[in-house]
């Protein structure tokens, strides 16, 4: 059975206000935006008899804001959009180097940030440079709105904490208090272009005083159900010497956060393996 | 009601409204140039171009393009007089079995047209997002190559 048009009901907003007061009196319509996945589960007619609620005429979704302490990106942000922005590429390199590798030109002028992130695929590929970021995504529902940590909205495998009612307006992205020492994002996939990741990582450091470091912040995705920030790796390496002895170590702690499975697109083995191998490569500074 | 401009043309849609773009230029508008490939947004068979930009129109409502403006292969050229591209990919064999042409041709116009850097790499990259099952990579970078050239003189 592919997609059935006439069965759908397209609900139009044409403000943010319209949006959530539409979803409350229609809480079962699927929200929709740039539409890149949904439409793939549609064409299968999965979704045949849904109302959609259509998001692309919500116009204070799509603006990216740069403030004082760091740019607000609207929800209806596209990949393309983000890529191309000179305070993104300058103050957020990760990001916009995750979202150049997200399908490629058509999905990245259609997919949106918002949308990215309340999929919640496990191999998201702005996650994990979101995570390292700690970017903050706003949510906004009938009883006002709320902040939540990106590592925070995901519930598990296409899962949010989103709340009945909540659409994400925004994600705010704060500019890091001193500029990272180094910083690198890396995707794994079967090929260069339109792949999905086996494996995605994004890393920011800052050394401190006498040669130690004074903070790594790093994250993979599709290596556990949501994207995980290596916590244990991550206060491991806190005022240490960044040497093979500790960075052996502390590739040895990966596990304690993140635990891949086999699927489809790869296995449990190689996706541990590589994972540790950009880590490794990520601390020795050998990750470009 | 639904307002497209297609290929500069204005038109009235009265289909569903979740009628995929793909569809109604098929279907209803008689545009078959577009070629649906996958229906998943893999591999870049359907791209035509909304306000100018690619994108796959099998995953496009066409309620999302309602007031923007649409252009597909038939837009480029008619068999008599080629346009620049379709004559780069006539000169240089960039069409083989010809499912991918179409949206090829669509997403190096964009290229071309953006007046960015048009070399080998830009052009790969520009493209990766157009699969070609004859693998005729090679001559279709080629093509684009000769088209853009062209197209400085």
């Amino acid at each position: 059975m592919r997609g059935d048009a006439k069965s759908m009901t397209v609900l139009s907003p044409r403000s943010a206000a319209e949006a959530v007061k539409a979803y409350a009196k229609s809480p079962a319509a699927l929200p929709f935006a740039g539409g890149t996945d949904v439409m793939v589960g549609w064409n299968m007619g999965q979704l045949n008899g849904r109302a959609v609620l259509d998001l692309s005429r919500v116009a204070e979704w799509k603006k990216i804001t740069v403030v004082s302490d760091g740019v607000d990106l609207g929800s209806l942000v596209t990949h393309a959009q983000i890529q191309a922005h000179p305070v993104l590429k300058k103050r957020f390199p990760l990001l916009t180097a995750a979202c150049a590798t997200v399908g490629a030109a058509q999905i990245q002028n259609r997919g949106t940030i918002g949308g990215n992130i309340a999929n919640a695929s496990p191999a998201g590929d702005t996650f994990p440079a979101l995570a390292v970021y700690e970017a903050t995504v706003r949510a906004v529902g009938p009883k006002g709105r709320r902040g939540v940590p990106l590592v925070e909205i995901f519930a598990g495998v296409k899962k949010t904490t989103l709340k009945p009612g909540e659409l994400i307006e925004a994600i705010f992205l704060p500019f890091p208090d001193k500029t990272p020492t180094r910083g690198a994002f890396r995707k794994v996939g079967t090929r260069a272009a339109q792949a999905i990741s086996k494996t995605v990582f994004a890393g920011l450091l800052w050394n401190g005083k006498g040669g130690v470091l004074e903070e790594a912040r790093l994250a993979f995705g599709s290596m556990a159900p949501t994207v995980r920030r290596l916590h244990a790796v991550e206060r491991f390496l806190r005022g240490r010497r960044l040497n093979d002895v500790s960075i052996t170590a502390a590739a040895e702690l990966l596990t304690n956060d993140v635990s891949p499975i086999d699927d489809i697109r790869s296995t449990r083995e190689y996706r541990l393996r590589v994972s540790r191998n950009i880590l490794m490569a990520f601390l020795k500074g050998e990750l470009k | 009601m639904i307002k497209l401009t297609v290929n500069g043309k204005k038109i009235s849609f009265k289909g569903a409204p979740f009628k995929r773009l793909i569809d109604a230029l098929r279907e209803d508008l008689a545009l078959t140039g577009t070629k649906e490939g996958c229906g998943e947004g893999e591999c870049g068979a359907c791209t035509v171009l909304l306000d100018g930009e690619p994108v796959n129109s099998c995953l496009i409502p066409v309620c999302q393009a309602d007031g923007r403006k649409i252009e597909t292969v038939e837009s480029l050229g008619v068999p008599e007089k080629l346009s620049k591209l379709q004559a780069g990919f006539l000169a240089c064999g960039g069409a083989q079995c010809g499912i991918c042409t179409p949206g090829m041709l669509m997403t190096a116009h964009a290229h071309v047209r953006s007046k960015g850097k048009c070399d080998d790499k830009s052009i790969r990259t520009a493209l990766s997002g157009n699969l070609c099952r004859c693998t005729g990579y090679q001559d279709i970078v080629k093509s684009v190559l000769k088209a853009a050239k062209g197209g400085k003189k």
